[in-house]
């Protein structure tokens, strides 16, 4: 049991921005590589202990059941990437300057987003997406190509918005509790607002969930800002769209999740439930439809991100136990399945010098290894049994029947759309004519580090799916009791 | 971070005197014509065609922004409030102006930016806007001092504007000025409101986002890849081509 002054969070954050400061400094590809991916591992097993901390908040940070499993699943995905990688970095073309970015930014983007995770100051957690943000702008622009520039333009410009928003919402927060308060910076820190919002003016509560859904919710994906996803996943080096799809969703999500805790801790306010459900919906149905129009496959599955984040909103937007229970296993999946994709879909596109669904074509027939692995993790990603969006889905879809059946025919409509769409691109991508391999096909090598990350991913969604073991079970249905 | 008021001390409690500050009474008088002064530049920033009159609205608005952000320092007795104050005169009434301006220079940019909506009707939302903050700020904080809820309007409504002025203007310059002063909004909500924590931190975290994005347009040399900082020439980038 580690001693209560031990500032694990802080020392999880810190590892990876280290890190970072090392690999800015390393001009030569497999060195890089390579201490990126020992960087990754020793977070993970920093994260890892956090199942043995003691739960509550110390100083900016707190450690309880709704960010651990968060955390634990950042940095797994975060080694898993590192991983790919290593393999497909070759293949991006960068120079030293470009590589040291790169890696550099990664890290970067790797402790922010754990102290998004794991900060109780609603401050520190803005300054920590802020971060994040800004690594994932480098990272998204690192190419330096007119797309990939125009795409991080579009996401610095919508995300700063966003979380200039996001901003005002906290000062809001500040703005409800400072009677209360009245001193230091307990006026922000979640334990706090949590305890004292039934006392909070309710209008300015009201007020505060708002910008903060807005804000965060831009970054999450969510529908009216969400422009800058698509391009963002599609621009970037390869392995970007794992994380970027994976880990920066969840932060924000997880802020939202604890904004509408504050907020609904007070009986008088505006139920926040209907506005997350009705945001979460509008990305379910423009998602579903958006889906069948897409010739670029990493733009398509950034649409299903948007899809499958929004049926995490709707399901927190529904509340209780058993919804709550749906959106965070929901965000567990899709976070495994979704990055799993990426893996393989990069690995694809690289062997065909094409991200077009329509230059990627018979991979089973091709590449046999990758073809069924990527087509699994496609149908994983449509929901299809036994993995665990398609668990996820199902206890979403049946308490919406038992609580508001007339809810679940639009939720149902854009949940079928999407996976009719995937299924479609999985048949188009790895089934018929094998299309032609590039000329600079990368390192046979590279497809271990690309299957391995898939294959450990995709039997964990199965886990997930199919049994989900007793501890986590419990860990889970704990941090379902906390967004209320 | 050292705490703003001992606790117990009430938050009405103030370096000028006691008790509920109204108009009348200079810290409020000097509040609000400062935030005024903020919310009238950024309606200058809505209407100007040329580059470099923007960025010199911008600039007054920083040095508002400083002196509203030290004059609450000495009405709160918050002294960690007049770094806020010091870096917003530093950074935004100096250095990204004149960052700015080498920029436009540099890019060959002299000449009247380009809107999206024209300027009355844009005048004619930006009033619209102004009256929505008012609307929805004041009655919901009724609780709250008049001081900074009368703030928290003003700097709501300068906030909307830096938004719409991201709407209308298409140029990408003026996108990351308007985003600029949606910030300067944000810092005079922050600085207003008593006793906020982490004023000071939250402040410089937004800055070093503008000024990397400044830095960006250096080093990218968003002119040589687009021959135009005009985004409206910049869609057909978007891969989505057949």
């Amino acid at each position: 049991m580690p001693l209560p002054w031990f500032p694990l969070p802080w020392i999880i954050v810190f590892v990876p921005w280290a890190g970072a400061l090392a690999l800015l400094a390393l001009p030569r590809e497999k060195p890089a590589a390579l201490v990126n991916i020992a960087i990754s591992a020793v977070g993970l097993v920093l994260a890892l202990g956090l199942f043995g901390h003691p739960e509550g908040e110390q100083g900016w940070t707190r450690v309880d059941a709704l960010n651990t499993p968060l955390v634990v699943l950042a940095f797994l995905i975060g080694l898993t990437t590192a991983i790919f990688s290593a393999g497909a970095v070759a293949q991006e073309g960068f120079d030293a300057l470009r590589l040291r970015a790169y890696h550099g930014a990664f890290q970067l983007f790797m402790g922010a987003q754990a102290l998004a995770l794991l900060a109780d100051n609603m401050g520190v957690m803005w300054v920590a997406i802020e971060i994040a943000t800004l690594a994932s702008v480098l990272m998204v622009a690192v190419h330096g190509t007119p797309a990939a520039i125009e795409a991080a333009w579009k996401l610095f410009i919508l995300c700063g918005v966003g979380i200039a928003l996001a901003l005002l919402g906290t000062i809001f927060l500040y703005l409800a509790a400072q009677p209360l308060v009245r001193h230091g910076d307990g006026g922000l820190s979640w334990a706090v607002l949590h305890r004292v919002a039934a006392q909070c003016d309710p209008g300015v509560l009201n007020l505060a969930f708002i910008f903060l859904l807005v804000g965060y919710g831009t970054k999450a994906g969510l529908v009216p800002l969400h422009a800058w996803l698509p391009d963002a996943e599609a621009e970037g080096p390869i392995a970007i769209s794992a994380v970027l799809s994976g880990l920066l969703l969840n932060a924000a999500l997880h802020a939202v999740l604890r904004a509408k805790a504050i907020v609904g801790a007070h009986p008088g306010t505006v139920a926040p439930g209907p506005f997350l459900i009705g945001l979460g919906l509008a990305s379910v149905l423009l998602a579903a439809s958006a889906l069948w129009r897409r010739r670029d496959a990493r733009r398509f599955f950034a649409w299903s991100s948007i899809q499958h984040m929004g049926l995490a909103a709707v399901a927190f937007g529904f509340g209780g136990a058993t919804a709550n229970l749906a959106g965070l296993l929901h965000m567990l999946g899709h976070s495994l399945c979704k990055s799993a994709v990426f893996f393989g879909l990069g690995h694809a596109a690289q062997l065909k010098g094409t991200q077009k669904i329509a230059g990627i074509g018979g991979l089973v027939a091709s590449h046999p290894g990758l073809g069924w692995g990527l087509a699994i993790a496609v149908a994983a990603v449509a929901g299809l049994p036994p993995f665990a969006l398609f668990a996820s889905e199902f206890l979403l879809l049946t308490e919406v029947v038992a609580r508001a059946w007339w809810w679940s025919l639009p939720l149902g409509l854009g949940v079928m759309m999407a996976a009719a769409a995937k299924v479609q691109t999985l048949q188009l991508m790895c089934f018929g004519e094998p299309t032609p391999d590039a000329p600079d096909a990368p390192a046979r090598w590279a497809e271990a580090t690309t299957l391995g990350p898939l294959w450990l991913h995709l039997g964990l969604a199965l886990l997930l799916g199919l049994a989900l073991p007793g501890p986590l079970a419990a860990l889970l249905a704990a941090a379902a009791r906390i967004p209320g | 971070m050292r705490p703003r008021h001992a606790g117990g001390v009430p938050s009405a409690r103030c370096a000028w005197g006691h008790g509920e500050l109204t108009f009348g009474q200079l810290p409020y008088d000097v509040a609000h014509l400062l935030g005024g002064g903020m919310l009238l530049l950024s309606f200058m920033l809505l209407y100007q065609r040329r580059i470099a009159a923007v960025i010199n609205a911008l600039a007054m608005q920083g040095a508002i922004l400083a002196a509203a952000a030290a004059w609450q320092g000495f009405v709160q007795a918050a002294p960690q409030l007049y770094l806020t104050a010091l870096i917003a005169l530093a950074a935004k009434a100096v250095l990204i102006p004149l960052a700015l301006r080498l920029a436009i220079r540099r890019l060959d940019l002299h000449r009247a930016a380009e809107t999206a909506l024209g300027i009355g009707p844009s005048l004619m939302a930006g009033v619209a806007l102004v009256a929505l903050a008012i609307l929805v700020v004041l009655p919901i904080t009724a609780g709250a001092h008049a001081i900074a809820r009368e703030d928290m309007a003003l700097a709501l409504s300068v906030v909307l504007l830096g938004m719409l002025m991201m709407i209308t203007r298409r140029n990408a310059i003026l996108q990351v000025v308007g985003l600029m002063s949606m910030e300067n909004g944000l810092i005079l909500a922050a600085v207003g409101v008593t006793g906020m924590p982490l004023v000071v931190e939250l402040s410089t975290a937004a800055l070093v986002m503008v000024l990397l994005v400044v830095a960006g347009v250096f080093v990218f040399q968003i002119r040589e890849r687009f021959d135009t900082v005009d985004i409206g020439l910049v869609e057909p980038h978007r891969g989505e081509q057949p």
